[in-house]
Formats: C-alpha cells, structure tokens, sequence
C-alpha cells in the first residue's frame, strides 16, 4: 500500500515536471532578447516577438488586481468579524457559487456590460473579467487566514484596551498578512494564465497599446492565435510564449511561498 | 499536598479591614439567558494577591473578565449589577470600556505575544495607545525596561529585545504577557489561571512575580489550583455555581472555612 502512495504522489507532479521538460525543449530555442523586446512580424517573415503581449498580460493582472485585492480582503474581513450575519451567510455562499463559474461565463458576462454598451473590446473590460475572477478567491482565503488568528490574540488586545477597528487592523490583519499575501499570490498566478474571459473583452492586439480603453494583446490570447495558426515560424512562437507565460507564473508561486515562510520569520519591528 | 514554595505573609490581612480596590454589587454575568455569575458582592482589598477558587465552570474566570468589562465582549454577554474600582463605576453611564480595560492589566491562561512583534515591541503595545492620551511619562525604552524587570524577566532578554515574541519559551511568553499588562502602570491586574500552560518551574517564577507585585498593584487571581491560592493570595473567594459562597484571608479560608461547602471543596472532597 505505502508503495502505491509513492506512486501516486510521483504521478501527481508527473504532468508539471513533463509538460515544463516539453515546453522548454520545444520554446527554448525561439526564446531570445528579441521575444522581450520586439513586436510581432506581419505574416512571412520572420523573427519578432511578443512585446507587446507580455506588457499586456502585466497590465491586464495590474488591472485586474487592482479589483479583485482590495473588494476580496475588504469582503474577508466582514466574513471573518460578523461570521454569523444573514449578509456573511449569503455572501460566503455567492462567493463559492462564483468561483465555481466556468470563466467563459465570466467573459461573456464582461462583454454584454463592458464590451457591447461601449461598442468596442478594451483592456478594461478585460482586466474587470480577470479580477471578477480574483474576488471570490482572494474573499475565501482572506477569511480562513484571519479565523486561523487565534480569538485569543484578540482577546489579549482588547484587553490592552485597543479599540476593536485597532485590533482588527494592528493585530489580527497584522498577524493574518502573511497568509493574505499569499493567497493573493496565489489568485494572481491563477488569473495570469486565463484565457476564456479575455476572448470577448481584450481580444488582443496585433500592435503596441498600452491604453485601457483599447483593445490589448495578452500572452494566452497570443498562443492561442499562434498556436492555431498555419506557420510554423508561429508555432515556435506559441512554443516560447507558453515558456514564459508559464515562467511568469511560477515566479508568482513562489513568490507566495516566500510570503508564507516570512510568517514565521523575523518581525517586522 | 506539596510544600509551598512561597509562604503566605505572616501578617495576612484581614479582608474587612483593608482598604477597598474593588467594590462589586450584585454583579451578575450572563451569557443569552444563562447566569454563569449570580449576585456577587465582594471587596477586594488593595496592594493584595486576592485569589478566586472554585470547580471548573464555576464562573470564576467570567466574574474576572467582569472586572475590566472583557466579559461583554463576547457575542450575547451582559452584565447586572455595579463594579467599582478605586471609587469609579466601571458600568457607570458614560464609561468607555475601553478606557477601562487601559486601567486594568490583564493576563491569560494561554500566553499571547504578538507572533508579528517584537519583545520589545509586545511591551509596549498598550503603551502606544495610553502615550497618546498623555497618560504616561517617560521614553518607551525606560518603561520596557522596568516593566520587564518588573516581571522578572529583564535579564533574560535585554539582549533580545528585538526577536520575535514567539522565540522565546511559554513560561517567559507569560511573564512577557505580565510584563505587557504592567507597562501601562495600572493599578489592578487580572490574571486568568497564568500557569495553567507553564510547566513547574515557569509557574513557580511566575508565582514569585505574583508575590511581590502586591506591593505595587492590587492583583486577582484566577486558579484551580488550591494550593497556589494558598501559597500566593492574601484573600481568597470560592465560588460555586456562580455564587459566591465564602470569602475571608486565605488562612482564613483554608484553615477554619465557615461554610460546608467551602470546607469540603478546599480539603479536596470535591472538585
């Protein structure tokens, strides 16, 4: 029995280590300074890079984050202090419900509020799908990082005389943050990759634009463009992109591993 | 029946002489419909260890919690009756809770250092607030120091003030925790059973430091432990049921228990 525990556990990060052996061996080659720095080439000649789409997918998480961070923690301390209030009840339930949308919902969604009303696919509406996503996970993971505070610590603090607003804030958030950060982490490296949602809202842009209002390029909509495409100077750009996409995303994983480890480290003052 | 490692003072006061420190009436604690205390009057006395024994579930730890206004921050809980400390009603229309508990030191049956803060900066938590209010003189170095030493614990971290709270061990946690409760200089200190989690030598530390705070602060003292009660307290309360059935100085108390009750609870019949 214990045999077989190992090998479910080796097959279990079997897929991980495969598809990076895969993706490094097939991206690797096409991957070069000019990949980060320069455009995509019209069709026919080749080189070029993806630029604009790695900008884009940055700007795209930046937007996205700038939603879903604060409503997700703001909506976690509710749950966490009025646990038992009709609203929290509700709002815990509705929050499960939407992280279990399929996120094509999420984009179609995005489109008739954000796309259609205006008349043209942008960024923004892009970034709002994404962070729409973001909500229910950072709200979750928010929530059981501040019920993990013991009610002890509280306790200890109101007894010191801080207010309740001062011990939500200097001792349980404080104490929570480690844990907070990373499942904003977490909800970041799982947004980054989506794909669904931005088919009806970015779009994608075969140009440089920065501009919120505009349709953007983005690295999943970009492989999926290429991949699907008839070149093979394309395929070994999805090939590549992929690579970095996925990189990008293991960067942040960590990332949230380290904030974890800080939790037992050395305080802040 | 082990040997106390601190004897009680020889001149134990006698409880209806003292001066007052806190004065409650009639004080009843609910939790929703539940009386967990029920028609408490007693005097606590001043600069003395006062002791509150009882079986577990007896209410002795929410007529603690009372005393500093903590009881009513649990979800349903009030409180009947008045509480006064040092002259002032502590449930007297107006009071702020808060401002209260800044008056009252409080330590727990589990230490609780901030795991975010330092040593020195667990210290002087309370500290912050009461300095913004004007309350407190002296620079925050001066005052983590004697509360420290105060605590007895200054010699084992002046090296260390700024490691994490959490590095050092649960009985120096606890004393840590006193020393936090004492920085804001308050004039009462409530301890909620502070060894119940300390293996024997921490608790003997800590009841050495209980001791000698009677010189300077009026401490109340919850315990399950008898013989604790009568190795440190001056006066001791029994409480039954939420009742309180006999208060007298613990030699008192211990030696020649008026009531029934008290005498089979302290001689170990029940409990």
């Amino acid at each position: 029995m214990i045999g077989l525990t190992y090998l479910a556990a080796i097959l279990a990060t079997l897929p991980l280590v495969l598809i990076l052996v895969h993706l490094i061996a097939k991206g690797a080659s096409s991957l070069s300074l000019a990949f980060f720095t320069h455009m995509p080439r019209p069709v026919g000649e080749s080189g070029g890079g993806m630029a604009n789409a790695i900008v884009g997918t940055l700007i795209l998480i930046g937007v996205a984050s700038l939603i879903g961070l604060p409503i997700g923690i703001g909506a976690g301390l509710h749950l966490a202090e009025k646990r038992t209030t009709p609203l929290a009840y509700t709002v815990r339930f509705l929050s499960d419900v939407l992280n279990g949308l399929p996120s094509i919902v999420i984009g179609i969604s995005a489109w008739e509020f954000l796309v259609r009303p205006v008349g043209h696919f942008s960024a923004l509406a892009g970034g709002v799908a994404l962070g729409t996503m973001m909500v229910p996970l950072v709200t979750r993971t928010t929530e059981e990082m501040l019920l993990v505070v013991p009610t002890s610590l509280r306790e200890a603090a109101l007894a010191l005389g801080y207010p309740k607003w001062r011990t939500s804030i200097a001792v349980v958030l404080r104490t929570a943050l480690a844990g907070i950060a990373t499942g904003a982490l977490v909800a970041v490296a799982r947004i980054a990759g989506e794909t669904a949602p931005l088919l009806f809202t970015a779009i994608g842009n075969q140009f440089w634009s920065t501009s919120l209002r505009e349709p953007i390029a983005a690295l999943p909509l970009q492989i999926f463009a290429y991949a699907t495409g008839p070149y093979d100077e394309w395929h070994r750009l999805a090939w590549a992109g992929a690579l970095v996409l996925i990189t990008i995303i293991l960067i942040i994983s960590i990332a949230a591993r380290f904030a974890t480890r800080s939790r037992f480290g050395a305080p802040v003052d | 029946m082990t040997a106390p490692a601190v004897q009680p003072p020889e001149s134990s006061i006698a409880v209806d002489k003292a001066k007052p420190c806190i004065v409650t009436r009639d004080l009843s604690a609910y939790f929703g419909d539940t009386a967990a205390v029920r028609n408490v009057s007693i005097t606590i006395p001043q600069q003395a260890v006062t002791a509150i024994i009882g079986p577990s579930g007896c209410g002795k730890s929410t007529l603690l919690r009372c005393l500093n206004r903590m009881h009513e921050t649990v979800p349903g809980a009030r409180v009947e009756g008045s509480v006064e400390i040092l002259g002032s009603a502590i449930y007297g229309d107006g009071t702020n809770p808060i401002a209260v508990r800044r008056h009252v030191g409080m330590v727990f049956q589990r230490p609780t250092p901030f795991p975010t803060m330092s040593i020195r900066a667990n210290v002087a938590a309370g500290l912050r607030i009461a300095a913004k209010k004007g309350e407190i003189s002296g620079s925050t170095d001066e005052i983590v120091e004697e509360a420290l030493r105060r605590a007895g614990l200054w010699e084992e971290v002046k090296d260390r003030l700024s490691e994490s709270a959490t590095a050092i061990s649960g009985g120096q946690q606890q004393r840590l925790c006193i020393a936090r409760a004492l920085a804001t200089r308050p004039r009462v200190i409530l301890l909620d059973e502070p060894t119940a989690s300390l293996d024997p030598l921490s608790t003997q530390k800590v009841e050495e430091l209980v001791y000698d705070l009677r010189k300077t602060v009026t401490v109340v003292i919850v315990t399950h432990n008898m013989q604790q009660a009568a190795r440190i307290s001056d006066c001791t309360a029994f409480l039954l049921a939420g009742e309180l059935i006999e208060f007298d100085s613990t030699r008192e108390l211990f030696t020649a228990p008026k009531d029934s009750q008290t005498e089979a609870y302290v001689t170990g019949r029940f409990g």
